[in-house]
C-alpha cells in the first residue's frame, strides 16, 4: 500500500483529474475526478473496456492534453507547469503503432535515440532483452513487422532514453498470445530494474500480473487494489454453468429473479447469486424444470474479471 | 543540433524512400517546362495556310514564296478557285487563305497599288489575329523591297521594337510562371502534407513527448524540402537556358537567393497549413485551393492584373507569387538588379517573417 505522505516514494500523483471532450454537440466526460498513487518501481495497470477513460487519462500524464481541473505530477513535477522536464523523464508507447513504417527497426531505434540526447550503446543492456529479439530484422522496415515485434520495437524506443517513468497504452493490443506472455516477462524484468510502468490493457487476464490495478469504466476508477484483494473484495456466491443450449441458458438465467447477473466466461456461463442459500442443487432444479439437458453447476472462486464485471454492475445502480 | 540534424536526416529518409513522389517532386519542373515550351504555346508556329493565286505571276509567286519560307507559315495546299474556300475551312485544313488577285504584278507597277485578301479562320480570334498580323507584317516587308527602288516624297515607317523579349517568345513570361508555380506545390504542399503525416500515422505523438523544440521540428521538416526546390530551381534554369534558349540576363546569384527567400515564404506557407489541419487529403486540398489557384490566376503570369476588377487587382497583392514573378522577371528578363526589385524582396521578406512566426505560435506543444 502507498503512503501518501512518503512523498519520495511516490512516483506519480493524480488528483481529481477531470477531462470532458466536446463530440458534435454533446459533451462527453472522458475522465470524472481521478485520482491515484503510483510508488517509484511499481507497475501499475489500469484496467477498462474500450472508451473507458484509459488513453486519455495517459495523454494529460503524458502532457499531451490538458485537463480541464484537478492537479498531477510524476517524479515530483507538475504536469502542467513542469511539462519539458517530464517530458525527458517519461517514456511513452501510445496506443497506435507509432513509429515510422519506412524506416527500419534500426533506424527508428537511433533515431529516438537521437532525439533523446542519447545513443543505442549509451542505454543498451536496458533494452538487450528486448532488442535482441527483434536485431535479426533490424534491416527490415517498421512497418512490415509482425503486431508483436512490432511493440518489442516500440516499447525499445520508449525505453533507449532510460526514463524513470514508462507508460504503456494497452501495449498488448492486437498481439498474439505467446507475444503477450513475453510483453509481460519484459515488464517484469523492466521493474526489477526500478522503472515505475503504467499500464493500461482491456485484458482482465493481464490485470493479476501487476502490482496493483485500477479498474475504470466511464472515466471513473472503481476500485484500486492489490489483484487478489480485489478478488477478496467479491462477497457474492459464484457459480459456473454449462448446459447443452448455451444461449437459451443465456436468457432464462437473466430472467431469473433469483440471479444478480449471468455473463458468459469461456465455456461456461458465471452466475452471481443473490442470496447464498442458492446452493448447486437450487440451480440445477432450476434449470432442470425448465428442460436443459447436459447441465454441469460448480462453485468457482472470483477472478480479476468477475470482480470487475460485478464492480460495474454496482456502478450502473 | 545533434538531435536537429538526426531529424533532417530521418526526413530525408521519408523522401527517398517514398520514390513514387520524389519522382514526381523532381519530374514536375522537367514536364511542366517542356509541356509550356512545346505543347501548351500561344506562338504561332508553322501554320497551316491555303494559297489562291489567280496571278501567277513574278510578283504573286515571289511573295508566296516569301510567306512559305517564313517559320510562322506552311504553305500547304493550292486552291484554284473561290468556290474551294469554304470547304477547306470547314475541313479544318488550313488556318489561313491568301488571296491574290488577277493582275497582281501588273497593278503594282503601273497602278502602284496592288491588293491582297486574307481570309481567317475566326473560330479562334487570338490565332486568326496572330496570322493576319505576321502575315501583314510578311506583305509589308514584301512591298518595301520594291518600293525601295522608287522613292515616294512622303512615308511614315513605323519601327516596332520589343524590349527585352524581340521575338515575342512565350517563353520569356512562362519560364518565371512556372518557377513559381513550383516553388510553391513542391514547398508549401510537401512540407504540409509532410508534417500532418505524422500527426496522421501518431508520430506526432512521441515528438511531442520527446524533449525537442517546437521550433527545431519544424525547421527540421522543411530543410529538405527547400533543398529539393532549391534542385528544381536549377532545373528549371538550365532546361529554359539551354532547351528554350531564355537568357539569365541579370545576375544569377541575385536570382538564386530570390529563389531561396520564395521557397521559404512557401515553406512558411505549408507549416501554416499543416498546423491548422489534421488530416493529409484537407492539407492537400487547401495547397491546391488556396495556393495553386491563385498563384496560377493572380500572379500575373497568365491573365495580366492590370485588366482585372479592382477587387481582384487588391488580392492579388497578397499572393506571394506575384511578387516573386515579377522579381524574377525583372532579374532574368530585362537583366536589371536589386536596386529595381528592392521592394518586391523586402514584401517576401515580410510574408515570410509574418507566416514563419505564426505557424511557429500555431505549432502545438500538446494534442490540442
Amino acid at each position: 500500500m502507498v503512503k501518501s505522505n512518503s512523498n519520495n516514494m511516490t512516483s506519480v500523483i493524480v488528483n481529481n483529474i477531470s477531462k470532458k471532450y466536446k463530440v458534435e454537440k454533446s459533451q462527453v466526460t472522458a475522465l470524472n475526478t481521478v485520482s491515484f498513487e503510483v510508488s517509484k518501481g511499481e507497475l501499475f495497470g489500469i484496467v477498462g473496456p474500450d472508451g473507458s477513460g484509459k488513453t486519455s487519462l495517459f495523454r494529460v500524464l503524458t502532457t499531451l492534453l490538458l485537463a480541464d481541473s484537478g492537479n498531477a505530477s510524476i517524479e515530483g513535477y507538475d504536469i502542467v507547469k513542469d511539462y519539458k522536464i517530464i517530458r525527458k523523464k517519461l517514456g511513452y508507447m501510445p496506443g497506435r503503432f507509432s513509429l515510422y513504417q519506412d524506416l527500419t527497426v534500426e533506424e527508428n531505434l537511433s533515431f529516438f535515440a537521437t532525439i533523446f540526447n542519447t545513443s543505442i550503446t549509451e542505454n543498451y543492456d536496458l533494452i538487450k532483452d528486448i532488442y535482441q529479439q527483434i536485431e535479426p530484422f533490424k534491416e527490415r522496415r517498421a512497418g512490415k513487422l509482425s503486431g508483436g515485434m512490432k511493440q518489442k520495437l516500440a516499447l525499445c524506443c520508449a525505453l533507449i532514453h532510460k526514463p524513470s517513468v514508462l507508460i504503456l497504452d494497452e501495449p498488448t493490443t492486437g498481439v498474439d498470445a505467446v507475444s503477450r506472455k513475453e510483453f509481460w516477462e519484459m515488464l517484469q524484468r523492466l521493474k526489477a530494474q526500478g522503472i515505475t510502468i503504467l499500464v493500461s490493457t482491456p485484458y482482465m487476464d493481464e490485470a493479476s500480473m501487476c502490482d496493483r490495478v485500477a479498474l475504470m469504466q466511464n472515466g471513473k476508477i472503481l476500485a484500486i487494489d492489490k489483484p487478489d484483494q480485489i478478488n477478496q473484495q467479491f462477497s457474492k456466491p459464484l457459480w459456473a454453468v454449462k448446459a447443452a443450449s448455451m444461449y437459451s441458458l443465456l436468457k432464462t438465467c437473466k430472467k431469473w429473479e433469483a440471479v444478480e447477473s449471468c455473463y458468459s466466461f469461456g465455456e461456461y456461463y458465471h452466475v452471481v447469486m443473490k442470496s447464498n442459500i442458492n446452493g448447486e442443487e437450487a440451480i440445477k432444479t432450476y434449470l432442470l424444470q425448465h428442460q436443459f439437458l447436459d447441465i454441469e453447476v460448480h462453485q468457482i472462486t472470483a477472478n480479476i474479471e468477475d470482480s470487475f464485471m460485478a464492480l460495474m454492475n454496482k456502478s450502473h445502480d | 543540433m545533434k538531435q536537429f540534424f538526426a531529424f533532417v536526416k530521418k526526413e530525408f529518409f521519408h523522401i527517398w524512400r517514398d520514390k513514387r513522389t520524389l519522382f514526381i517532386l523532381l519530374g514536375m519542373p522537367i514536364t511542366q517546362i517542356i509541356i509550356f515550351g512545346f505543347a501548351l504555346t500561344n506562338e504561332v508556329k508553322n501554320s497551316k495556310m491555303a494559297i489562291l493565286d489567280f496571278s501567277k505571276d513574278a510578283a504573286s509567286s515571289q511573295l508566296v514564296q516569301k510567306m512559305s519560307v517564313s517559320k510562322y507559315f506552311d504553305a500547304t495546299t493550292v486552291l484554284t478557285s473561290y468556290q474551294e474556300v469554304l470547304p477547306v475551312f470547314k475541313k479544318g485544313k488550313v488556318k489561313m487563305i491568301l488571296v491574290i488577285p488577277q493582275h497582281f504584278a501588273n497593278d503594282l507597277q503601273h497602278g502602284n497599288q496592288g491588293h491582297i485578301q486574307l481570309i481567317c479562320d475566326g473560330s479562334d480570334p487570338n490565332v486568326a489575329n496572330t496570322l493576319s498580323t505576321y502575315a501583314s507584317a510578311i506583305i509589308k516587308d514584301f512591298q518595301s523591297a520594291i518600293v525601295k527602288e522608287q522613292k515616294l516624297p512622303y512615308r511614315i515607317e513605323t519601327d516596332i521594337r520589343m524590349m527585352y523579349n524581340p521575338e515575342l517568345k512565350g517563353a520569356y513570361s512562362f519560364v518565371p510562371g512556372v518557377m513559381a508555380l513550383i516553388l510553391m506545390l513542391t514547398s508549401a504542399m510537401m512540407t504540409s502534407i509532410a508534417i500532418v503525416k505524422e500527426k496522421e500515422m501518431g508520430t506526432m505523438e512521441i515528438i511531442l513527448v520527446s524533449p525537442l523544440r517546437p521550433f527545431g521540428v519544424v525547421i527540421a521538416k522543411a530543410i529538405p524540402y527547400m533543398i529539393l526546390s532549391m534542385v528544381n530551381v536549377a532545373t528549371i534554369l538550365l532546361l529554359s537556358v539551354y532547351v528554350l534558349d531564355v537568357p539569365i540576363r541579370g545576375s544569377l546569384l541575385l536570382l538564386l537567393s530570390e529563389g531561396l527567400l520564395f521557397t521559404i515564404t512557401s515553406l512558411a506557407l505549408g507549416l501554416l497549413i499543416s498546423s491548422i489541419t489534421d488530416s493529409q487529403q484537407v492539407a492537400m486540398l487547401i495547397s491546391l485551393m488556396g495556393l495553386f489557384l491563385p498563384t496560377t490566376v493572380l500572379s500575373g503570369y497568365m491573365f495580366p492584373i492590370e485588366n482585372m476588377p479592382l477587387p481582384l487587382q487588391v488580392m492579388s497583392n497578397l499572393v506571394p507569387a506575384k511578387w516573386f514573378y515579377s522579381i524574377v522577371k525583372t532579374i532574368m528578363i530585362k537583366g536589371l538588379g536589386l536596386s529595381y526589385v528592392w521592394k518586391e524582396t523586402l514584401i517576401l521578406i515580410g510574408m515570410t517573417v509574418f507566416l514563419f512566426g505564426l505557424s511557429i505560435k500555431k505549432f502545438k506543444t500538446r494534442l490540442s
